[in-house]
Parts: C-alpha cells; sequence; structure tokens
C-alpha cells in the first residue's frame, strides 16, 4: 500500500517534471525576441558565419525538435539563460537558493511553534476568552496581504523569516485550532474526560495523535504557503533569494528565468506534499 | 445571521455606497494634481492628504474601493463558472474525465498562487494602459482561480451522480445533457454560492498582492494594491499614519467578508 502511494507520487512528479519542461519550451518559444539573435549583429562576423547562425537557428523553427532539444538540455541540467541578467538559469539559481532555504526553514519552523503552542493552549484551557482573543490575532493577519506584512517588517526592522512566519501562522493556526477543538467531541475523548483522564494527558495522549496525520497534510501545504510567500517579502525587503529572482523575472518579461523558477517551486511543494502525505500514510499505519 | 455578521453586511453595504458615490464625493477625480500641495498632509480640502504627485488621497481611496470592489466579484464570477463546468462536468461523467480533471486541478494548487499570479501576469504586456491593466489583473484572477472550486465541485457532483434520483432518472431514459442541467446543476447551486462569496476576499488580497509588487493595475488608476505601495517609502508608523488608512480599509473589508462568510465555508468544504 505505502509502495503504491510512493509510486503514485512519483508518477506525478515524472508528469509534472514533462508537462512542465513543455509548458516552459512553448512559453520560451512564443517570448518575444524568440527569433532575435544578437550574435547576428556582431560586425566582425562575415556573410557565411551569419548565415550559419540563421541556420542553426532555422533548427529551432521545427516545434517538436525544438521540445526534444529544450527537454535534453534541461535534463543535463542546462535550464538556459536569463534574456534580462545575460546569466545561465542554473547559476543564478545556485546562488540564490541558500539564502530563500534558510527564510523559508527558519520561517516555517516559527510560524509552525507559535501555531501549535496557540493551537494546544487554547486547547489545554478550553476558555473561550483565550480562544476568541487568539482566533481575531490570527484572523487579522489572514486579513492582510502578504506584501503588506513583508512592507511592516521593512518598517519595523525585523527578519524577513519572521515576515514569512506571519503570513503562514495564521493559516496553520486556523488549521490546528479545528482540527483539536473537532478532535474534543469524539466519542473516546469524551469518555476518556468523563472518567476523571487528566487534561494533559488527554491532550497528549488521546487528542494530539489523532490529528497528527492531518498536521502532517498541512504541514506539506504550509510550505506551499511559504514559499509564495518569499516572493513579497524578498522582493520588498531586499533579500536577494529566489523569490525576489522570481520577481524581477517577472517585472521584466524573462520569460525563460520565470517558467524554469515556477516548475522547481512546483517540484518542491509537489514533493512536500508527497513527503507528508507518505509520513501521514505511515503515522495511520502505526495507528492502526 | 448573528449580531457580528449584521454589522459586518452594515460595513459592506457604506463602503460599496461610498465607493459607488465616488463621482459625487470626490468629484476632482482620482488624477487632478495639486502641484501646490505635494505630499501635504489631511487638510480639510484633503481629508486624507494628497501624494507625492499632489493627488487627492481620500478620492484615490474611493475610486480605488471601487474598483477592487466591484471587479474582484466578477472575477469570482467567472472563476466560479468555470469551477462548475470543469468540476461539475468532470465529477458528473466520473471515471476517466473526473481522474484528469482532479490531476490537472492537482497541478495547478501545488503551484503557489502568487507564482502563478506573477508567472502568467508576465506573459501579457507590463506597459499597457490602465483600463487593460485592470480587466488583465481580474481576468488572470478569475481564469487561475477556478481549481479549489473545481475540486469541491467535482466531489458533489460526483456524489450526486449515484443519488436516488439520478439513477432513478437515468433509468427513466434521460438524456445526459437534460440530467446534468435538470437534476445535477441545481443541487450544485449552494456550494457554488458559497465558493463565489469565499473567493470575493481571497481575490482582493491577491490584487493587493500584485499592486504592491507593482504588477497590478497601471497608474494612474488606483486600486488597493496601487494605494497601498504609498506604504513602501515609509520610515515610520508615526511619521504619516494617515498612510495607513486604505490598508484599513482593506483589512475591515476582508474581515467583513471573512465574518459573513463564516458559514458558507462548511457549506464550500
Amino acid at each position: 500500500m505505502l509502495r503504491a502511494k510512493i509510486a503514485g507520487h512519483a508518477l506525478v512528479l515524472v508528469a509534472t517534471v514533462v508537462l512542465g519542461g513543455f509548458l516552459s519550451a512553448t512559453l520560451v518559444r512564443l517570448a518575444p525576441g524568440f527569433d532575435a539573435d544578437e550574435q547576428q549583429l556582431d560586425p566582425h562576423l562575415n556573410t557565411e558565419s551569419v548565415q550559419a547562425l540563421r541556420a542553426a537557428r532555422q533548427l529551432d523553427h521545427n516545434v517538436w525538435r525544438f521540445y526534444f532539444s529544450y527537454m535534453n538540455r534541461a535534463a543535463h541540467g542546462d535550464l538556459g539563460t536569463s534574456l534580462a541578467l545575460g546569466q545561465p538559469v542554473r547559476t543564478l539559481l545556485r546562488d540564490r537558493a541558500p539564502l530563500t532555504l534558510r527564510l523559508l526553514s527558519v520561517g516555517l519552523a516559527l510560524a509552525w511553534m507559535a501555531a501549535l503552542s496557540l493551537a494546544l493552549t487554547a486547547a489545554w484551557l478550553r476558555r473561550s476568552t483565550y480562544d476568541v482573543l487568539t482566533t481575531m490575532v490570527s484572523g487579522t493577519f489572514l486579513c492582510i496581504p502578504a506584501a503588506v506584512l513583508a512592507l511592516l517588517s521593512v518598517l519595523w526592522n525585523v527578519t524577513g523569516s519572521l515576515a514569512i512566519a506571519l503570513i503562514v501562522f495564521p493559516h496553520v493556526y486556523r488549521y490546528a485550532r479545528n482540527l483539536l477543538a473537532k478532535s474534543y467531541t469524539l466519542p473516546h475523548i469524551i469518555t476518556a474526560r468523563a472518567r476523571g483522564l487528566g487534561e494533559g494527558r488527554v491532550l497528549f495522549w488521546h487528542v494530539v495523535p489523532g490529528v497528527a496525520p492531518q498536521l502532517l497534510a498541512v504541514a506539506g501545504v504550509s510550505v506551499s504557503m511559504a514559499v509564495g510567500a518569499a516572493i513579497p517579502v524578498e522582493a520588498l525587503c531586499g533579500l536577494a533569494g529566489v523569490g525576489q529572482l522570481a520577481w524581477q523575472a517577472a517585472l521584466a518579461r524573462d520569460l525563460p528565468l520565470l517558467v524554469n523558477i515556477t516548475i522547481l517551486v512546483t517540484l518542491v511543494t509537489l514533493l512536500a506534499n508527497c513527503g507528508a502525505d507518505v509520513i501521514g500514510h505511515m503515522v495511520r499505519g502505526q495507528d492502526s | 445571521m448573528n449580531l457580528w455578521q449584521k454589522l459586518a453586511c452594515a460595513v459592506l453595504a457604506v463602503v460599496l455606497c461610498a465607493s459607488v458615490a465616488a463621482n459625487w464625493l470626490a468629484p476632482a477625480g482620482y488624477a487632478k494634481q495639486y502641484r501646490e500641495a505635494t505630499n501635504a498632509p489631511p487638510s480639510r480640502t484633503h481629508w486624507l492628504g494628497t501624494d507625492e504627485i499632489g493627488r487627492d488621497r481620500f478620492a484615490r481611496i474611493l475610486y480605488g474601493t471601487r474598483v477592487s470592489l466591484l471587479l474582484a466579484p466578477a472575477a469570482a464570477l467567472l472563476s466560479t463558472v468555470m469551477a462548475a463546468f470543469i468540476g461539475g462536468f468532470a465529477g458528473y461523467l466520473g471515471g476517466i474525465w473526473a481522474r484528469m480533471a482532479m490531476a490537472v486541478t492537482d497541478l495547478f494548487l501545488s503551484l503557489p498562487w502568487l507564482f502563478l499570479l506573477i508567472t502568467a501576469r508576465a506573459l501579457m504586456p507590463l506597459n499597457v494602459s490602465p483600463l487593460f491593466s485592470v480587466m488583465v489583473t481580474f481576468l488572470l484572477l478569475g481564469l487561475l482561480g477556478w481549481t479549489t472550486a473545481a475540486r469541491v465541485l467535482c466531489a458533489t457532483a460526483g456524489s450526486l451522480r449515484s443519488t436516488d434520483f439520478v439513477c432513478q432518472a437515468r433509468a427513466a431514459g434521460l438524456s445526459k445533457r437534460r440530467l446534468f442541467w435538470i437534476h445535477v446543476m441545481p443541487n450544485l447551486k449552494p456550494v457554488l454560492y458559497a465558493q463565489f462569496w469565499i473567493s470575493i476576499p481571497v481575490f482582493i488580497l491577491s490584487e493587493a498582492n500584485l499592486g504592491i509588487l507593482g504588477l497590478g493595475v497601471a497608474e494612474p488608476l488606483p486600486s488597493w494594491g496601487s494605494l497601498l505601495k504609498e506604504l513602501e517609502g515609509m520610515v515610520s508608523v508615526g511619521e504619516e499614519p494617515w498612510k495607513f488608512v486604505p490598508l484599513i480599509l482593506l483589512v475591515v473589508v476582508v474581515m467583513s467578508f471573512q465574518l459573513l462568510l463564516s458559514g458558507q465555508e462548511q457549506v464550500a468544504a
């Protein structure tokens, strides 16, 4: 069963790469200036050289040949060259990915710590005032655009990871709180409490293990949220990460760069979701 | 409807009426420049001051609210209709159609929303007229925002397919098309209604994000996104607090929608 699940996820990943590659190639081919080559304007080149360059570009006019060569290059790690920055996409991604990874991991850790501690305290205390207060705080953050939270983090001089945490926190808190609150209405929890089991024991022995698989699923989704939040945070906080690169590529209409970043991001989020699903499946397997 | 929901309804009604009446409340318009009063603080003539090129901030907020509040529902309607066709049809037909539709939906859902939006927005020309930029922004929101709703609708239509009344209608010889429009579609209405309302605050926030990043509505036309861009150059909160009015208005409006929709979310799920 687990193997089938992993195989299913692997199939989805492969399909995403193939489809994403085709999409990427299509967009690059349709992009303005696809047929243009600055080299042809070089006055040092003679007519034969220019003709040779034109002949080489003619090969790309065959759609299928172009797709094949594009996918072949991508499979060998050549993701093309950024139109706006004039550098290989691979180099740009390699240079900027560490900062984004650090930002995302710290931001996600902070968001989860805050959300879980508040949700668990709310579940433990079971006091409406505390619940209303925490729900209002998280609800307010939900109503503020991610880009504004990034701007406020610049204004208050706080780190980019804290801004990501503030963007992800209300979503995680809302799910975690609802899951925990729903668990308290389950018959075995009501029975355990009626038999006089301590609140802490009920929460950590009976409620939390029950909601763990769903929380793991939310963990997968929260990676996607954090990656999305990286664009405004990095762009507006002046952090040179992949998010800022995507924003710059969008403003410059640098399609080869933008599409490759999007595919990479899709793969990361798919991997996170698949990982969360597989771990959740294993946890459920252990429980049963 | 509880007290909070009534209050939210009243707030939304007031904001909507004020934005619709922008032509009367701020007859000078959103683009008129008062060059003798650039970056002016609030005064009797300019209730919320002026921006860096001397445009009245109050007028811009009213017109910007109109753009965001009228076009977000239009985008929500488009995405709901698309979700109804894609998700509803796929769910009703079932089998390979449902699996294919869900595979595409999952692929869309795996992409972070903002990444998808800026990639799609970058495909369009950025140097366009303000009116075209408004259309492009909200059209994109509508065209890309159907996935979550489609997932829910596919599941709902799939469950309706095996209900007694649909089976009986099928056994009576009703054509597939008639069955879908007369028996399945009316039962999808509550979910469609809920999805429509839930999409509105999401689209308002998305437009604000795009606007702040410079990929939304083009100048001089105001929207909440372009108005919030003013916060970018601020040094401290106390410096010019009136610049936060668009943010407060946006938060109040989105919160009102959330309060109003607290019951709808369960229907949508």
